[in-house]
């Protein structure tokens, strides 16, 4: 074992070409997941908080519910609509890091909107009057309520993020685990440590254990100074 | 351009508006005149329909009967952007006090190189200078109140709303207000506020009116108020008896 830690830490003080790509295709993946899925659930998450409109209670508790989605159902879902039989089967991006940053969206897109919706709508309830008084329309305060909630943002996209680089299961169905096309983090540190190489599945464990770790720490200190600094 | 836009907004009148909530009427049918450069205080008890009344007036809150009437035909979005509310609790915006009278600026549409001037001009006139680059929620409750009245001022407003704007200062702060409601004034400005403080009606009001249950019981010039009201109701209020 000390061995293998050894020859981990060897891995990535020499940045060993493998592990390097490894950790880049993981980061690419999961910040392109995290990019389209805020781009569009941040103003989603807004819209709800803002209208009153016809099954809005049910949407809610469906955002809700698919905060908790396991990912592997996450990737079935996408598995069924890329496979070749699937409506987009055409399009031929099963197995390929599209179709990875594809699952992981339908992952993390219900945690951002559900948890943006819920900080716009507090906010929403505060900035209210004072809004309305100053002749901004509900489709006008979006862009204030965004920034006034960006710090509170901030910690629910890092929340999908989180979650985006550290899920195995989504990206191991659609990616499919193929070196040097769709490997990343999770996925090796799996068929690795199955393998017995313990050296590279460690040496991406503590990596993806720094990043989240760090991510969280981030998250953490962006709530902290902006309720220190702005109350 | 659209149409031309009227001088004046002024007079402002209400008739046989009343407020109804769930079966509850919180405003009974009244009939209300307010004139150019005026200062009117709205005096009652709590839960009389004050804050009620000006949100009405000012547009945040549709009657459920009567009608709110403007001078001169003015469209919805002049008659919103030649007016401006102050709460009692001010609500400011998760930025720097400057930030928070450029934004109020940008709402009303209003150019951003104006924007730049007129958001200086409001924040010195208010004495904020020294704090403008603060964020200002961080701000003492004196400060913020005083930001809110800034942020009312570049706006320019022909009428301006303020809705018990000292209840939660210290005196030096309740000082700011009443000076700055005088500075709105000598602009032109008519002022509607509301209060619980009797020194601060004689000192600050044109007129009173006075509200109880919803009910519009009297509107008197201020020193008839206070020493001759018409109504039984007022004159317990003015000597500080519970009226309700």
């Amino acid at each position: 074992m000390d061995n293998a830690f050894q020859a981990a830490f060897r891995l990535i003080a020499e940045r060993d070409p493998v592990l390097v790509e490894i950790v880049t295709l993981s980061l690419q993946v999961s910040l392109t997941a995290v990019l389209i899925a805020s781009a569009i659930a941040l103003p989603l998450g807004a819209a709800i908080a803002l209208w009153q409109f016809p099954g809005r209670g049910l949407l809610i508790v469906i955002l809700n519910a698919f905060m908790g989605l396991p990912p592997v159902v996450a990737g079935l879902m996408v598995y069924l609509m890329l496979s070749r039989a699937g409506p987009l089967g055409e399009l031929g991006l099963l197995f390929t890091p599209t179709a990875m940053v594809i699952a992981q969206v339908v992952l993390i897109l219900p945690i951002v909107a559900a948890l943006s919706r819920q900080v716009i709508e507090e906010l929403w309830g505060e900035y209210r009057e004072q809004l309305q008084s100053l002749g901004v329309s509900r489709l006008g305060a979006i862009p204030t309520l965004l920034w006034d909630a960006r710090f509170s943002l901030t910690t629910v996209v890092l929340a999908g993020f989180g979650r985006a680089s550290a899920e195995v299961g989504a990206v191991l169905i659609v990616g499919g685990n193929i070196s040097g096309v769709t490997r990343v983090m999770t996925t090796s540190i799996a068929l690795e440590t199955n393998r017995g190489n313990l050296p590279l599945a460690l040496g991406l464990g503590i990596i993806l254990l720094v990043l989240v770790a760090t991510v969280n720490a981030v998250a953490y200190m962006v709530g902290e100074s902006a309720r220190r600094r702005l109350g | 351009m659209n149409r031309a836009e009227p001088l004046s907004l002024l007079p402002l009148e209400l008739e046989g508006v009343a407020f109804r909530h769930r079966g509850q009427t919180l405003l009974h049918p009244l009939d209300l005149r307010l004139e150019r450069n005026g200062k009117t205080l709205i005096m009652g008890p709590n839960g009389a329909g004050k804050s009620l009344l000006m949100r009405i007036c000012h547009g945040l809150l549709a009657p459920t009967a009567g009608t709110v009437r403007w001078c001169g035909g003015a469209t919805p979005d002049t008659i919103r952007r030649r007016q401006a509310m102050v709460f009692q609790r001010p609500v400011l915006l998760r930025r720097s006090a400057l930030a928070n009278v450029r934004h109020a600026l940008g709402a009303q549409g209003v150019p951003r190189r104006e924007r730049a001037r007129r958001a200086d001009e409001a924040i010195e006139q208010f004495g904020l200078q020294a704090i403008a680059h603060r964020p200002a929620r961080v701000l003492s409750g004196g400060e913020q109140q005083r930001l809110a009245l800034a942020r009312a001022w570049a706006l320019r407003p022909e009428i301006l709303f303020m809705d018990e704007p000292t209840a939660a200062l210290d005196p030096a702060a309740i000082r700011a207000v009443e000076e700055a409601v005088d500075t709105f004034h000598h602009n032109g400005t008519c002022i509607v506020m509301s209060t619980h403080d009797l020194g601060q009606a004689r000192r600050l009001a044109d007129d009173v009116i006075f509200l109880v249950n919803g009910t519009l019981v009297e509107r008197s010039p201020v020193q008839q108020f206070f020493e001759a009201p018409r109504s039984a109701q007022a004159a317990a209020f003015v000597r500080g008896d519970l009226v309700w």
